[in-house]
């Protein structure tokens, strides 16, 4: 193919750094599991999430054993960090089902590099999130009673609640997360069942990769399932964190009674979602020398969604003050009132800054490729997304309608310890993942080399 | 010998001690307990010294415990809900009582005392466990009516820290053993005539002591009779001597009284009658439909009260100033001769329009002086009363109700010096704490150890009883008879409904083993009384019909009307020279003169209008407080209040308190209250708050000017249930006129809100066919002094959860009396309303429960299901009126024996981890549906009373079924007064209330 | 590469998704037997008594009243067990010298109450008012079976929610007239349905939402 100027252009751009074949895309990618020695960053990250995850399993044993009244909530805030926590991860998961599912269907080549470990990121966050309706609840060993079952009280859930729905939206959420990301890893399992020398590894990946083959009967197989997984998915982007966004829209709570939550709320969670993609992945690529596979290109396009639902965010804010002040309705506009001067003032200004200020420095080109910068943004964006919960629930609650009754929230170190907990569970379970699953889907990205595409303009 | 710097453990206090000796011992001890590190030791060995759960913070202490904790909880993670019960057991009567069937409650009538003087109960028996006090309808002074302290009464009969044996010198005896040593000292004292016999006592008003104490001292005529009652009307009974010349007791009628000026009398929520007058002054002042005639209140006071709250104009004065106004008022209607004019231009500025209003009002006026304004202001009510010809139609005067109404500072001076003398062989302390509120000058602690033989009978191992060889445990009134007279001079008949729990003896019996007859137990002496005071032939039936009744028919002191000495009463009041600030003694509203200490209901009970609970605090104005360079507001820094810490010097004694600032109070003033900073009270009272009577002299049992206050740098967190004060007008929660605009534009509660029309909601609407409970609230009669909390709080078993979880916020307490603020933070008006649970039609709470816990019952409650709850707690996000509470921990207590037996059988004791919330009394309503249902009627109206209802002085809560067009609740709804609190939000609040009036004098403009 | 595993691998894979399932299944299945057994609920179970009081020589064979020896349950929410007084009425005649029954003399002697062991065990929470169902035709054997042929007493129905539910959801299958309140084997002269319904409005029974509310038995 005759280079013209524009292709020499388009380089930095490429999905996949040139040089690359079959082979030593596959050797560099199941060399991080097999052969290569785990490095030192490996261990170091591990360590942290796995003394954190002990953190968390004294402050359950310690809530179970005392009740929630170890976390600062009180009358007439009774929703604090577990409800913040549990909205945050939930959010956090979307990227990966974003990227791996509608990516997809949007057939974004550019996402094969990214979308196994955004998968996983999904699910690990899931299951954080996941953990936070139990522990919030106040008689926790009775959790089965938001299930409909058949029992002997012949009382059953009462569907009117979010809450209820919430369980439905999450499990399948967990769901099909989980199933979409196993199918994905199938072949790749394959490939590490006839690489790897360990016999019991052999075993194991066997077993895992359900006796794959890689024959054109395996792959049409393939493809069928992982659109209609795509197909299923896609829908849960949407509805997931509209349903969690009803948690508050259906209550009366003026700062939470809102009916444009749910867009607001979803493009919040792929806001953050890609923020925690990007503060995963430009480590590990660094730290595994995968420059080559996740490119500056896919860095940039993560920055650039994340300017856009940063965007749509921005604009949220601004119609919820200008809807709380149009509305005249007293007890709203003291809500937001309260939230920009009340006792919360410092953490709504602050998320105001990670949110919408600080992130439009990502129009600047040189900071949206530049790694380090990239990372130290991502960074932001979490915090500010965590603290955007925290106002949402906290200030909201602190300050309603009868003055009598306001209470202000503060959290004691057990409300800290949980959440740095969840994050150790967080990073245990992704590196374990990182250090015994290619991380990045090997088949997948061979069909970004230039051969496969020749291939397939001949075919 | 505390170093505050050094640590002290129980080793560390052993080792103290045993360098002390003898009669060291005590004092050094007790120097101790008052140290603060001895204190901190209390908290530490005593986990639940300051009722427990405050370790949040640190819960897991050593590696046991938290094996233990791991244990529990992994247990509880694997807890499915399919348990077994435990095998319980049945055991039956031997014979069973007639009268009794088990699971129906009975009601005996009995009567409480505070300061002596009774107050009419019936008292709730299941299965002979007293479990909770209502109001006596037929008692003069209760009218069906109950104070909090008689409400939390039960709680003290259970508490678990009352003295439980007789104990001789820190060893246990038993009464015989005491009763030898009395022996043996009376034999010895017969020689003298019983010189050496000092007995002290609180007032007394028992006929039947009355009658033993004058058979004892034909016995021993050297006998001295001694009385101390610190919170007593010490200034009422020398004013009656001022104007009168002989001991007069006074009481009045508001029921016939136009215009009622207050001398900083607190009449409404304090007081003998103050129940009775309650709900006079309320009747006389409720509107309805075309009746728009109030009465109309001045009240004259430094620090806000209940009756201040009430008042059409609210003066607040420094407690000497209200003398010099008393006088300027007296010679304004013509009757003294003191100045109508001075330096401070407020005392004057109203004299006028009042002395106008009450000169065209004679005969149906009313000026009463408060019991802690000094004779002389006392003296200027009587000539004024008089002067208007208010004698015999508003006020009453009868001879005392007090069996020897004497001075009684100066008879506790003459104990002084007779204790000093040596002449005291034997001591009988009945009752009372004077160690701890004697006038601090006596230093009356130290000195009781000069009598040879002292004994303290007594509730509580208290200050006291430390100071006395033998301790005597005393019985409850509810485990002892007796008798003692009310307000009027009416006898009230007091019977006990359970077996001393501890073998304490009634105060009479122990005077009893003083006579010929010492074995008597109490029922006896009382009935033989009374055998020999009846006339008549029946006595059996008589005294069966007085004991049913709980009183003596006919039995009130006849009224007369003494002759008023004219120039006793003239002394012109002179306006006393302001040096430093003026210090205010008033007992605490929660606590008295420290006698509830220990009681956790009304430890944990948020004051009226402060809203402080656990603790008192130097209370001054916003301006007052501004001098002293502190913030001019309470101001929540973090979570609470944080109020700068004081030190109060007072004639050379000095005083460590947190400052409150109170909107309202007088400027240049502090006020302390009383009865705390105990250090023997027992687990919930010891080492809480400050001991103001540490500068109460005899000298100034109420006020005195020369305090000297400076603010430290230090601070301190009070535990207040809710921290904002201020009345927000756009907020449609409070709403309030003048009579004058409810008789031009009675619709104003409406205004600035609509009520949505039905139909809103995409839910259907709810048909209530059978009954509709509802509730009424009239804001015109409430005066928010909080009997109807403690009576919620006695009825529903709500747990008391410690200081230190009020402070985080999560005090359990139903049904909350909020107050707030409106106008000049100087003098403001001040307003309360009671919020118990809306019952609200559309529910907000009913329709995001995930599994169902809060259901919307047939008749319109909000059902609260406690054992289906999950704790998710988004009921009470979603609840506007914030009226549910949440067991963040066990709070419940399912250890302690004795306060198992407390609980009401009919409601479910919540455990950890679930909601709960007012519930119309509910099993009040249910009992009462199911004996209709039995008789085949429906229930009548006024056959089921809310535990709030029931107890509420002035009638301000109304509750019944408004589907009865002609239910008392119904027609209060139908007032145009009547409004839903945040109706707008279309909750359609089954509780509303009625829109406050208040009826000013138009010639005052303030 | 040799052959990792054996053929037969694929057929145990296609199976083990069914056995799967299957083993859900079963466990769902078990668990429910468990939580609906009598050895959850403890129906049909004998409790050991003080005295191994006979329902079925009393009533069944002297056909004594239950309301002789449990008086209060017309008025009171507890049906009480009867003084040992009672029991001496007759027992101080009959069988003087019977050593079964000397807990009961002995009770009577020393004023040591029998301590006999809850058959009827409510969950606390739980609030049943004996008198009001007595009132409205609800008969004793209704809940508690035929004691007249219960030689040691046992708890007869489960006593889960759901059973209490039943009835309160539809009384007319179950109420019958007052005269009959005690009667052990009662057969209802005509149609269940028909009577229930008429004496559901006779007796003035409340309809199934108020009957069904919450307060009506938690509080």
């Amino acid at each position: 193919m005759p280079e013209t100027p524009e292709l020499l252009e388009r380089k930095p751009h490429e999905d996949i750094a040139p040089g690359y074949t079959f082979g030593s895309v596959t050797d560099q990618i199941a060399s991080v599991v097999l052969t290569k020695r785990t490095p030192f960053f490996w261990f170091a990250s591990f360590g942290v999430g796995f003394s954190l995850l002990l953190l968390l399993l004294l402050s359950m044993a310690l809530l179970f054993g005392k009740g929630v009244g170890i976390w600062g909530i009180r009358t007439p805030v009774m929703w604090g960090f577990a409800i913040t926590n549990f909205v945050w991860w939930i959010g956090i998961g979307h990227a990966g089902t974003l990227i791996s599912a509608i990516l997809l269907l949007l057939n974004q080549r550019w996402r094969n590099s990214i979308n196994r470990f955004a998968e996983a990121m999904t699910l690990f966050a899931v299951a954080c999130a996941g953990m936070f309706p139990l522990l919030h609840m106040g008689r926790p060993w009775l959790f089965f009673w938001l299930f409909p079952y058949p029992n002997t009280m012949g009382v059953q859930p009462q569907f009117r609640s979010p809450l209820v729905w919430d369980v439905f939206a999450v499990s399948t959420y967990a769901t099909v997360s989980a199933l979409f990301w196993f199918v994905g890893l199938v072949p790749d399992l394959g490939t590490l069942r006839d690489r790897t020398q360990n016999k019991v590894g052999r075993l194991i990946y066997g077993v895992l990769s359900l006796g794959w083959r890689g024959s054109a009967k395996h792959w049409s197989i393939y493809e069928t399932a992982s659109l209609l997984l795509a197909g299923l998915a896609t829908p849960l982007v949407l509805s997931v964190h509209t349903v969690v966004s009803f948690d508050f829209t259906i209550a009366i709570v003026p700062g939470w009674h809102s009916t444009f939550f749910p867009p607001y709320f979803v493009a919040g969670a792929i806001y953050s979602g890609f923020a925690m993609v990007l503060v995963l992945a430009i480590p590990l690529r660094k730290v595994y020398g995968l420059e080559g596979l996740i490119t500056d290109r896919h860095l940039e396009n993560s920055a650039k969604v994340m300017l856009a639902t940063g965007l749509i965010v921005a604009y949220s804010y601004i119609m919820e003050l200008f809807g709380a002040w149009f509305g005249g309705d007293v007890y709203e506009w003291g809500a937001f009132w309260h939230r920009m001067a009340g006792p919360y003032a410092q953490q709504y200004w602050m998320l105001v800054t990670c949110n919408i200020i600080l992130p439009q420095a990502l129009w600047i080109r040189k900071i949206r490729t530049n790694p380090v910068t990239l990372f130290i943004w991502s960074m932001i964006v979490l915090v500010g997304m965590w603290l955007e919960r925290f106002v949402i629930i906290v200030s909201s609650l602190a300050q309603d309608f009868v003055t009598s009754s306001w209470g202000i929230f503060s959290p004691t170190r057990w409300d800290w310890f949980t959440f740095f907990g969840t994050v150790g569970l967080f990073l245990f379970l992704f590196f374990i993942f990182v250090r015994l699953l290619p991380m990045i889907s090997i088949f997948e990205v061979r069909t970004l080399l230039p051969q496969a595409k020749a291939k397939e303009e001949q075919g | 010998m505390n170093d505050s710097s050094e640590k002290l453990d129980l080793a560390a206090v052993r080792a103290k001690l045993q360098g002390a000796h003898g009669r060291e011992y005590w004092r050094s001890l007790e120097d101790l307990a008052a140290t603060p590190e001895f204190q901190e030791l209390m908290e530490r060995e005593f986990p639940r010294q300051s009722i427990g759960w405050s370790e949040d913070e640190d819960p897991v202490k050593g590696r046991r415990n938290f094996l233990k904790l791991m244990s529990a909880s992994l247990a509880l993670a694997g807890l499915s809900a399919c348990t077994r019960q435990p095998t319980e057991f049945i055991t039956p009567y031997i014979r069973q009582p007639e009268d009794l069937i088990p699971g129906r409650p009975l009601f005996y009538a009995t009567s409480t005392t505070l300061n002596g003087v009774a107050t009419g109960v019936l008292a709730e028996s299941h299965e002979g466990r007293p479990t909770k006090i209502e109001g006596n309808p037929e008692h003069a002074a209760s009218l069906g009516a109950c104070s909090a302290f008689s409400q939390a009464s039960v709680l003290g009969l259970y508490d678990p820290d009352r003295m439980t044996t007789v104990n001789y010198a820190g060893e246990t005896r038993s009464w015989g053993m005491f009763f030898g040593a009395l022996r043996e000292a009376l034999t010895a004292q017969k020689s003298k005539n019983g010189a050496g016999i000092r007995i002290l006592t609180e007032t007394i008003t028992s006929p039947t002591m009355a009658d033993q104490f004058k058979r004892i001292r034909q016995m021993y005529p050297g006998l001295k009779w001694h009385q101390w009652e610190p919170a007593g009307p010490h200034g009422a009974r020398a004013g009656a001597q001022m104007a009168f010349g002989q001991p007069v007791n006074t009481y009045y009628d508001f029921s016939a009284a136009n215009v009622i000026v207050s001398l900083d009398s607190d009449f409404l929520a304090s007081g003998p009658a103050s129940l009775r007058y309650a709900r006079q002054f309320a009747a006389k002042r409720r509107v309805r439909g075309d009746k728009t005639e109030m009465n109309r209140l001045y009240v004259v006071e430094p620090m806000p009260t209940p009756t201040g709250s009430k008042a059409d104009h609210r003066l607040a004065l420094r407690a000497a100033d209200i003398e010099v106004f008393a006088g300027a008022l007296s010679t304004a209607i013509g009757v003294g001769k003191g100045p109508r004019s001075g330096d401070n231009n407020d005392v004057y500025k109203w004299l006028d329009p009042i002395g106008k209003d009450l000169a065209s009002n004679k005969g149906a006026s009313l000026i009463i002086a408060g019991e802690c304004q000094p004779p002389s202001v006392h003296a200027f009510a009587h000539a004024m009363n008089a002067a208007l010809g208010n004698v015999g139609k508003t006020v009453f005067y009868t001879d005392p109700i007090e069996a020897e109404p004497v001075d009684q500072l100066a008879s506790l001076l003459d104990l002084v010096k007779d204790l000093d003398a040596g002449q005291v062989d034997l001591l009988l302390i009945l009752g009372g704490n004077p160690a701890y509120n004697a006038p601090v000058e006596l230093g009356l602690r130290d000195r009781f150890a000069k009598a040879r033989v002292a004994a303290h009978l007594s509730l509580y191992d208290n200050e006291t009883s430390r100071a006395c060889q033998w301790r005597l445990p005393e019985a409850h009134f509810l485990e002892a008879w007796g008798d003692a007279r009310g307000f009027d001079g009416s006898v009230a008949l007091q019977q006990p409904l359970i077996q001393p729990l501890y073998g304490g003896k009634a105060a009479s019996e122990v005077l009893q083993m003083l006579t010929d007859h010492p074995e008597m137990a109490s029922r006896d002496i009382v009935r033989a009384y009374w055998a020999g005071q009846h006339s008549g032939a029946d006595f059996e039936t008589w005294w069966r019909r007085s004991l049913h009744d709980g009183f003596i028919a006919n039995s009130a002191l006849p009224v007369k009307t003494p002759a008023l000495h004219g120039e006793s009463i003239v002394a012109p009041a002179r306006a006393p020279k302001l040096n430093g600030l003026e210090v205010i003694f008033r007992p605490d509203p929660a606590v008295y003169d420290g006698r509830f200490a220990n009681n956790g209901w009304l430890q944990e009970f948020p004051r009226p209008i402060t809203k402080i609970t656990w603790d008192n605090a130097a209370i001054l104005s916003p301006a007052t407080a501004h001098q002293l360079g502190l913030d001019s507001a309470n101001r929540p820094s973090g979570v609470n209040i944080v109020g700068k810490m004081l030190e109060l010097t007072y004639q050379g004694r000095t005083l460590r308190a947190p400052a409150w600032i109170q909107p309202g109070h007088a400027d240049g003033a502090i006020t302390l209250h009383l009865g705390y900073g105990r250090t023997r009270a027992g687990r919930s009272g010891t080492g809480i708050g400050f001991n103001a009577f540490g500068l109460r002299t005899g000298q100034a049992m109420w006020h005195d000017t020369g305090l000297q206050a400076k603010a430290l740098s230090d601070s301190y967190e009070f535990a207040t249930p809710s921290i904002d004060h201020t009345l927000d007008p756009r907020r449609h929660i409070f709403r309030a006129a003048d009579i004058e605009d409810y008789r031009k534009d009675p619709n104003f509660a409406h205004e600035g809100t609509e009520d949505p029309p039905p139909g809103l909601t995409i839910y259907p609407e709810w048909k209530y066919p059978g009954y509709a409970w509802g509730m009424a609230i009239d804001l015109t009669a409430c005066m928010g002094c909080g009997a109807c909390v403690v009576a919620c709080q006695a009825e529903n078993n709500i747990a008391v959860v410690g200081k230190d979880q009020v402070r985080r916020g999560r005090s359990m307490q139903w049904l909350r009396v909020d107050s707030y603020y409106s106008g000049d933070p100087a003098n403001p008006g001040i307003v309360n309303q009671p919020v118990p649970c809306m019952q609200c039609e559309n529910a907000p709470c009913e329709l995001v429960c995930p599994v169902q816990a809060t259901n919307h019952s047939s008749e319109g409650l909000n059902d609260m299901v406690y054992n289906r709850c999950v704790g998710t707690r988004y009921c009470s996000n979603n609840c506007p009126y914030k009226v549910r509470r949440f067991n963040f921990y066990l709070f419940s207590d399912y250890e302690t024996p004795s306060l198992k037996l407390l609980n009401n059988p009919d409601v479910t004791v919540r455990s950890r981890g679930v909601m709960e919330k007012c519930t119309y009394c509910v099993q009040r309503i249910n009992a009462a549906k199911i004996d209709s249902e039995k008789e085949g009627r429906k229930v009548r109206d006024g056959e089921i009373q809310t535990a709030c209802q029931a107890t509420c002085p002035t009638e301000a809560i109304i509750f019944g079924n408004v589907n009865d067009p002609e239910s008392r609740v119904s027609k209060m709804k139908a007032e145009k007064l009547n409004y839903g609190m945040l109706a707008e939000l279309n909750t359609r609040p089954r509780t509303t209330y009625l829109a406050e009036l208040r009826n000013p004098n138009s010639g005052i403009e303030d | 590469m040799s052959q990792l595993f054996h053929h037969s691998a694929n057929a145990i894979a296609r199976f083990s998704i069914f056995g799967g399932i299957c083993l859900v299944a079963g466990v769902a299945w078990l668990g429910w037997q468990a939580d609906t057994s009598s050895w959850e609920t403890r129906a049909n179970e004998h409790r050991s008594q003080p005295v191994p009081f006979s329902h079925m020589h009393h009533v069944g064979g002297m056909g004594l009243d239950c309301r002789y020896c449990h008086t209060t349950v017309e008025t009171s929410s507890f049906a009480n067990i009867p003084p040992t007084r009672t029991c001496m009425n007759c027992h101080s005649q009959l069988f003087l010298s019977s050593p079964t029954l000397e807990p009961v003399r002995a009770s009577y002697r020393t004023g040591q109450s029998l301590q006999w062991t809850r058959v009827y065990d409510l969950p606390d929470f739980v609030y049943f008012n004996h008198s009001i169902h007595i009132n409205k035709g609800v008969g004793c054997e209704t809940c508690h079976g035929r004691v007249d042929k219960m030689p040691l007493t046992y708890q007869y129905p489960s006593l889960e929610m759901s059973w209490c539910i039943d009835c309160h959801r539809d009384p007319a299958q179950h109420v019958r007239p007052r005269e009959f309140i005690t009667t052990m084997g009662y057969q209802p002269a005509g149609d269940q349905e028909e009577i229930g319904r008429r004496l559901v409005k006779e007796y003035g029974i409340q309809d199934a939402r108020t009957l069904t509310s919450c307060n009506t038995c938690h509080r």
